[in-house]
């Protein structure tokens, strides 16, 4: 992989930032101070959810504890995901600094960076540039000779589980146990890693406070759209010239998407990941933000050649064996989707066998426990339904099948 | 086994249990270390781990299963890991993965005779951009050709 940082540019991340300055700014302002900016500047989660960030924030606060953390959620395994990855090694000093400021603002006295185990290879040079902000006080005791507040970061290096990316997963599996979902509530702000609170938040979102921190709330909504402000950065692979991670505001629309990284002949774009939704041509005028077309950022362009129906047997594939197997609906849920995916490839599907698969799909988006089960049908049910004409066709099943 | 490989076992656990402190949230890290070093965990890895951290062996044996990187039987000393997500998959990753099949004469999932090299295929690991993907133990590499993937595992050790 090649250092690309250079050539990035983008108006908020991928901006010009003098290192250490945010954390400076931040010690200058109260606590409520940078509440009230990030609450003006409506920021919210970049991991997916899209919780408002302030609220979060606050409500870590407010909670009465003799120990808090923050928690910096870089287990990005969300297919076509890989925003993080550039983050970590080309802007650690935005993901740090946000966490000191989290740590400020909380009142935590430790961070812990969750890097998911495919990143074992970004693990030293994170830690090595932790050794840095220390010997510029940036992190450790006092930081910036300010008495009442100190800071550490440790990484702490996860061993290959999608679902470790969900908030409380993620917990447990820092805990040493088997990275399966909590019951919420209690939420992590009240009752988190080892029942402290905790706020865990995504690499891109930790990344943007550095920038709110210094130039203001009102400045971060000037970019992207009444609900969805500030930039995003999309992950962007399939058939294209150019695939890689673009920051662009919030609002853009797929088709100005397309354009940019060159896609030509796109039949569909998966928003999301796997957990997200497919869109067809029809719908290519969709804004990527929160009050339309939402996504943790991965875009996954499929142009007329691919045949969607093995897209989706990818996807399925990809849950059954990333279900943790913690409740029956997911489990058992997207192992029958596959095998629904499977009889259509096949050619040997009912249509009420079908009809009974998306209301079990129906049933998975309301009674898992986590978020994996709740969006895994998704892609099932968006692209039987939208791409039904080609999946369908005899003439496509009868080539296909055998 | 012999008893001064039990020894020397138990003792390395001790420094780890003494690096990373006795407690529950220090099983992932001394379990990715056992990993990393002997490229799985063995039976008398957990029970040993499990005395250690006071906790039941069962509970060791319930986190290796878990996770995608942890296995509690033998595997090569390198293993190879070749990404099937649907970025990588787009991209030809059949071709990759027929060469290393037919170089190394074993099926995905396999090990060679020798015990060198296993194959596996991974989920997503982050190089969607960059496709068809592998890992080889904790190195990355990009946008494979069959011809370059076969070329990098024969200089695997």
């Amino acid at each position: 992989m090649n250092n690309k940082k250079k050539e990035r540019k983008g108006e908020i991340l991928f901006s010009q930032y003098s290192y250490g300055s945010s954390i400076k700014k931040a010690l200058s302002l109260s606590r409520e101070d940078i509440l009230f900016e990030l609450k003006s500047s409506k920021l919210k989660g970049r991991g997916g959810a899209g919780f408002p960030v302030s609220t979060k924030w606050m409500l870590a606060a407010a909670s009465i504890s003799n120990e808090k953390f923050i928690i910096c959620n870089a287990d990005e395994g969300e297919p076509g995901t890989i925003k993080d990855r550039v983050l970590l090694l080309e802007y650690p000093e935005l993901i740090f600094e946000g966490m000191v400021i989290a740590g400020y603002t909380i009142g935590a006295k430790k961070g812990i960076v969750y890097l998911r185990g495919e990143y074992g290879y970004i693990k030293k040079p994170l830690e090595d540039f932790i050794e840095t902000m220390k010997k510029d006080n940036l992190l450790g005791e006092n930081i910036l000779g300010n008495e009442n507040f100190s800071f550490d970061i440790e990484i702490f290096l996860g061993a290959a589980a999608y679902v470790c990316g969900e908030e409380t997963a993620l917990i447990e599996s820092l805990e040493g146990h088997r990275g399966e979902a909590r019951n919420r509530p209690p939420y992590p702000v009240n009752t988190g890693f080892n029942k402290k609170p905790t706020s865990v938040n995504n690499v891109e979102t930790l990344a943007c406070i550095p920038h709110i921190v210094l130039n203001g709330g009102e400045w971060f909504k000037k970019f992207g759209t009444e609900n969805s402000t500030g930039t995003k950065l999309f992950s962007v692979s399939g058939d294209c010239e150019l695939p890689g991670v673009y920051e662009l505001p919030w609002g853009t629309s797929i088709d100005e998407l397309l354009y940019l990284v060159k896609a030509k002949n796109t039949k569909a774009v998966q928003v999301g990941g796997a957990s997200g939704y497919c869109l067809p041509k029809e719908q290519f005028n969709r804004k990527l933000s929160f009050e339309d077309a939402a996504t943790g950022g991965s875009i996954i362009i499929f142009d007329e050649s691919r045949d969607m129906l093995k897209v989706l047997k990818n996807f399925m594939e990809f849950f059954v064996e990333e279900s943790c197997g913690q409740c029956t609906p997911c489990r058992i849920g997207n192992m029958k989707l596959l095998e629904g995916v499977n009889m259509i490839e096949e050619g040997k599907y009912t249509f009420n066998y079908l009809n009974k698969l998306k209301s079990l799909g129906e049933t998975m988006q309301v009674a898992s426990k986590c978020g994996l089960g709740q969006s895994s049908p998704h892609s099932f049910l968006s692209i039987l339904e939208d791409f039904k004409d080609e999946i369908f066709s005899y003439e496509n099943r009868g080539r296909n099948g055998k | 086994m012999l008893t001064e490989e039990k020894t020397s076992l138990v003792e390395e656990l001790e420094g780890l249990v003494l690096m990373y402190g006795n407690k529950r949230s220090s099983l992932l890290p001394i379990l990715n270390a056992v990993q990393k070093k002997y490229r799985y965990i063995s039976e008398y890895a957990q029970q040993e781990i499990a005395r250690q951290l006071n906790i039941h062996p069962a509970e060791v044996y319930g986190v290796i299963s878990f996770y995608g990187f942890l296995n509690s039987t033998p595997k090569g000393r390198n293993i190879v890991r070749l990404c099937k997500t649907i970025s990588c998959d787009m991209k030809d990753k059949i071709s990759v993965e027929k060469a290393i099949e037919r170089e190394l004469g074993i099926k995905f999932g396999e090990t060679t005779k020798d015990r060198k090299i296993t194959i596996e295929f991974t989920n997503c690991i982050g190089l969607c951009d960059e496709g068809p993907a592998m890992s080889i133990n904790d190195r990355v590499y990009t946008k494979l050709t069959s011809e370059r993937a076969i070329e990098i595992i024969n200089q695997v050790k």
